[in-house]
């Protein structure tokens, strides 16, 4: 395998590893506060959707973003008021939005634009165009460095950057702010925060907030930066895999990191049987390449990985005890 | 005294939970720098009450009055602003912070951490040195016990710069040493002039410590004395409404033939901590074997294998039989043939199905005797009439069979799992925590009747955190501590002090001990099980 091929591979990685981290890191805020959330797919289908039909009607894909955030943000304000105000069960919700947005999203494309629950191909100011970093096509000839620079690190949409900035971003609200302290609080003891005279649901609902503003750019991703247009069930697990991860980097953001781009990597190898044999010097069925980031997400989810402790308060809702 | 402002006062305060008046126009006046103890049997509205000045609750009538200001305490951060801290009986810490976070936690100084924990930190080193509360503002609370996770907790109420602290039930956790410890720290806090509301339902600690007492029953303020001026048998009477026998009353035991023998029982539980580290013994016909110790040190998987529900290895005979510790008979059915009784340390859990009434909670593990049973089908109409007779004969209130479990009160719930392990004439009863959350009355009832089964000429193993309880119901005492059976005490040659000491895992108890040692030793046991965890 050739250093340019790895470039490939990897730019790949990147490109699919970013509507994982997205979503890894809404859930990272919503089950740090307690709320389990199995319905990051759904939000995510749903702002995929959102915001690839706005985009193809208005034409610009920044009105289409704005959409696809309000889409997934009102899904999560229902999972919120299932699970926080009503204390109903937070899997049954998540599971619900699933079905939800799977079915409408189709549903509404289909007698929106007719072309059989798609949308119409997306192009030029209807998508996020890539972005190249400044001086990439002066130095792209220094060896090594230049290409990771020109090829790796620059050309990628608007999203990318900003999914790789809400790492740092994400431990720093988390473990240097007040809102992140109680964050962590309400999904570790919720009791501490109530006797604290903190508001556990509004908390929570912040949380949840925060949730569908992340699951939003996730799905807008999918369909305006990764694709052009959305077609029917274009999530395709990430939000399962994006809780596998979450659940392999047990609940830290710089670890959700390193978890996505590994499913992004085993994604982007789905897509290059030709270098797997190139390297291994036999065929590998593509099919068991495509289900590589599956069964690893089985195996995780079966707990094969190490110990991971989820938040003590996770999945419960908070009832004030006697 | 009198002309002095109350630091807290409550006019007429009343609060119902649907058809449960749980407090009935309560009126009472703290005054400050004082120690003021509130008394009262489980479900006597202490608790309610104390919500409520905390803002947990709202009252439904009433007023409260702080350092003589009518005030509203609609939620807990008004009862903050208002100077009270409380220090709840499961103590409301995030295990997985650091002391310093949690005392933070809610009290922060601005969107940004760093300056609040710095300034925290400098806080916390001030306390400490002026109310004897040293406590590493960097440890993480579940690698701390639980005396310093109480110590965590007073921290955070005064570091709100709470005047008035109310403590609810703070012994319960607690080993003696533990608890004279505190009490200290509350003294001292009394006399820095900060006024404390203990409440508790023992009357010892109210003698000991309070300067006032208050009397709660079934929702109503009866009394308020001053503890100087009364004793406890008046506060007995006064929570119960009858005269009550404190002391347990037994002639001299009678040991006959050994029923019980164990050797070598080792349990490792599912994560490979030793919960039981070969422990032996033997308990004689006639006999109560008490076993002392703070929860959490092999006491419950004692309990779990003799009862057969969980694996150990090692050797247990019954009358000389061995039991099987882990094979296909290792269940508590067959131990129920055997002849051995369980009254588990959980009635919730492990005693009773609380949606179930209590006819079949008395049948459980007996329901397949021949005289339940018609050919295949259960014979209802005899297990009423069995649980309705069982039932009467423990006075069981109210007395209803139908009923579901849970609509009994604490006490006439354990009634009914006693009730049902006794009445069977077992040769061996194991009974733990015999009358954890049971008021007054019913623990006189059930001491009798665990007494009565010894002068039978059974063999019971009475487990219990309650030292109280141990050194008067035991004919002989084993101290566990950390899996082990640190020794074996005649009650009549030993006292608090000492198996205060055997607790804390402390063999050498002629020496003086320093607290300071005691406590190391606690935390590296708790260090020492989690990292085997």
């Amino acid at each position: 395998m050739d250093f340019l091929t790895l470039i490939q591979v990897f730019d790949t990685t990147i490109r699919l590893a970013t509507p994982l981290l997205l979503a890894c890191l809404a859930g990272l805020f919503s089950e740090r506060a307690g709320i389990f959330d199995i319905g990051l797919e759904g939000k995510m289908l749903a702002s995929a959707f959102l915001t690839a039909a706005v985009a193809a009607v208005t034409g610009s894909v920044l009105v289409g973003l704005l959409a696809g955030i309000g889409g997934a943000m009102a899904l999560a304000g229902i999972h919120g008021l299932a699970s926080i105000t009503f204390r109903g069960n937070q899997l049954i919700s998540g599971v619900a939005i699933n079905f939800l947005a799977a079915g409408l999203t189709v549903v509404v494309a289909q007698s929106w634009f007719g072309q059989g629950g798609r949308t119409p191909q997306l192009s030029g100011n209807a998508r996020f165009g890539t972005i190249d970093l400044p001086f990439a096509a002066e130095i792209r000839d220094i060896p090594l460095l230049g290409p990771i620079y020109a090829d790796l690190i620059s050309g990628h949409s608007l999203l990318v950057y900003v999914g790789l900035l809400m790492v740092p971003l994400t431990w720093y609200v988390l473990f240097r702010t007040r809102f992140g302290l109680r964050l962590r609080a309400v999904g570790e003891n919720p009791a501490a925060v109530d006797t604290a005279g903190i508001s556990v649901v509004g908390l929570r609902y912040a949380a949840v907030a925060i949730c569908g503003l992340l699951t939003g750019l996730a799905g807008a991703y999918l369909s305006t930066g990764l694709q052009a247009g959305f077609v029917k069930d274009m999530t395709a697990g990430r939000g399962y895999i994006a809780l596998a991860a979450l659940i392999f980097a047990k609940w830290r953001p710089w670890y959700a990191l390193g978890a996505c781009l590994l499913f992004g990597f085993l994604q982007a190898l789905a897509l290059r049987p030709d270098v797997i044999e190139g390297t291994l010097g036999f065929e590998v069925g593509v099919q068991l390449l495509d289900a590589l980031p599956y069964i690893l997400t089985v195996v995780i989810l079966a707990g094969f990985v190490g110990r991971a402790i989820p938040p003590r308060a996770g999945g419960e809702p908070y009832v004030k005890e006697r | 005294m009198t002309d002095q402002t109350p630091a807290i006062e409550l006019k007429g305060i009343s609060k119902a939970f649907g058809p449960v008046q749980a407090n009935k126009d309560i009126s009472i006046r703290v005054m400050p720098g004082t120690i003021h103890g509130i008394i009262g049997e489980n479900g006597a509205g202490k608790s309610t009450l104390m919500s409520i000045l905390y803002g947990f609750y709202r009252a439904d009538a009433g007023e409260i009055w702080v350092d003589g200001r009518r005030t509203e305490i609609p939620d807990s951060q008004a009862a903050i602003r208002a100077g009270i801290g409380m220090v709840f009986q499961h103590f409301k810490l995030v295990q997985n912070f650091s002391v310093l976070e949690n005392v933070v936690l809610g009290a922060e100084d601005g969107a940004m951490l760093r300056p609040s924990l710095a300034k925290a930190r400098r806080e916390l080193k001030d306390l400490a040195a002026e109310y004897e509360l040293n406590i590493d503002p960097d440890a993480r609370i579940e690698d701390i016990g639980v005396g310093m996770q109480q110590r965590v907790e007073i921290l955070k109420a005064l570091y709100r710069q709470a005047d008035i602290l109310i403590l609810d039930e703070p012994t319960g956790v607690l080993t003696p040493a533990e608890a004279d410890h505190l009490f200290r720290i509350l003294k001292g806090l009394r006399d820095q002039g900060k006024t404390i509301i203990l409440i508790t339902h023992k009357l010892r600690e109210i003698m000991e410590i309070t300067d006032t007492v208050s009397v709660m029953r079934r929702g109503e303020m009866t009394a308020t004395v001053q503890t100087a001026e009364t004793s406890p048998p008046e506060l007995a009477e006064l929570m119960v409404g009858r005269k009550v026998l404190l002391q347990v009353e037994k002639v001299p035991p009678k040991p006959g033939k050994t029923v019980l023998e164990v050797e070598n029982l080792r349990v490792v539980d599912s994560k490979g901590v030793e919960r039981l580290r070969k422990i032996g013994f033997e308990i004689r016909a006639g006999e109560i074997l008490g076993i002392a110790g703070v929860a959490g040190n092999g006491q419950s998987e004692l309990l779990e294998v003799l009862g057969g529900y969980r694996r150990a290895e090692g050797t247990v005979r019954l009358n000389g039989k061995p039991l099987e510790l882990a094979g296909r008979h290792a269940n508590g059915r067959a131990r129920r043939a055997a002849g051995v009784a369980h009254v588990p340390e959980d009635r919730h859990h492990e005693g009773l199905i609380l949606d179930f009434s209590a006819w079949e909670n008395v049948a459980f593990g007996y329901h397949d005797r021949p005289e339940f049973n018609k050919g295949l089908f259960m014979d209802n109409a005899a297990i009423k009439a069995d649980a309705a007779a069982k039932m009467e004969r423990f006075d069981v209130r109210p007395p209803h069979p139908h009923l579901a479990a849970k609509n009994f009160s604490g006490g006439n719930q354990q009634k009914i799992v006693v009730a049902r392990e006794i009445e069977r004439n077992p040769d061996l009863l194991l009974i733990g925590q015999p009358t954890r959350g049971v008021d007054i009355g019913a623990i006189e009832f059930i001491h009798e009747q665990i007494v009565a089964l010894r002068d039978m000429g059974k063999a019971v193993l009475l487990v219990s955190v309650e030292l109280d309880e141990i050194m008067s119901l035991s004919d002989r005492i084993a101290v566990m501590f950390d899996g082990k059976i640190m020794g074996e005490r005649l009650p009549a040659e030993t006292d608090e002090r000492e198996l205060g000491l055997l607790m804390a895992g402390i063999t050498d108890t002629d020496k003086p001990h320093s607290e300071a040692e005691i406590e190391a030793n606690l935390a590296r046991r708790h260090a020492s099980a989690d990292k085997e965890a």
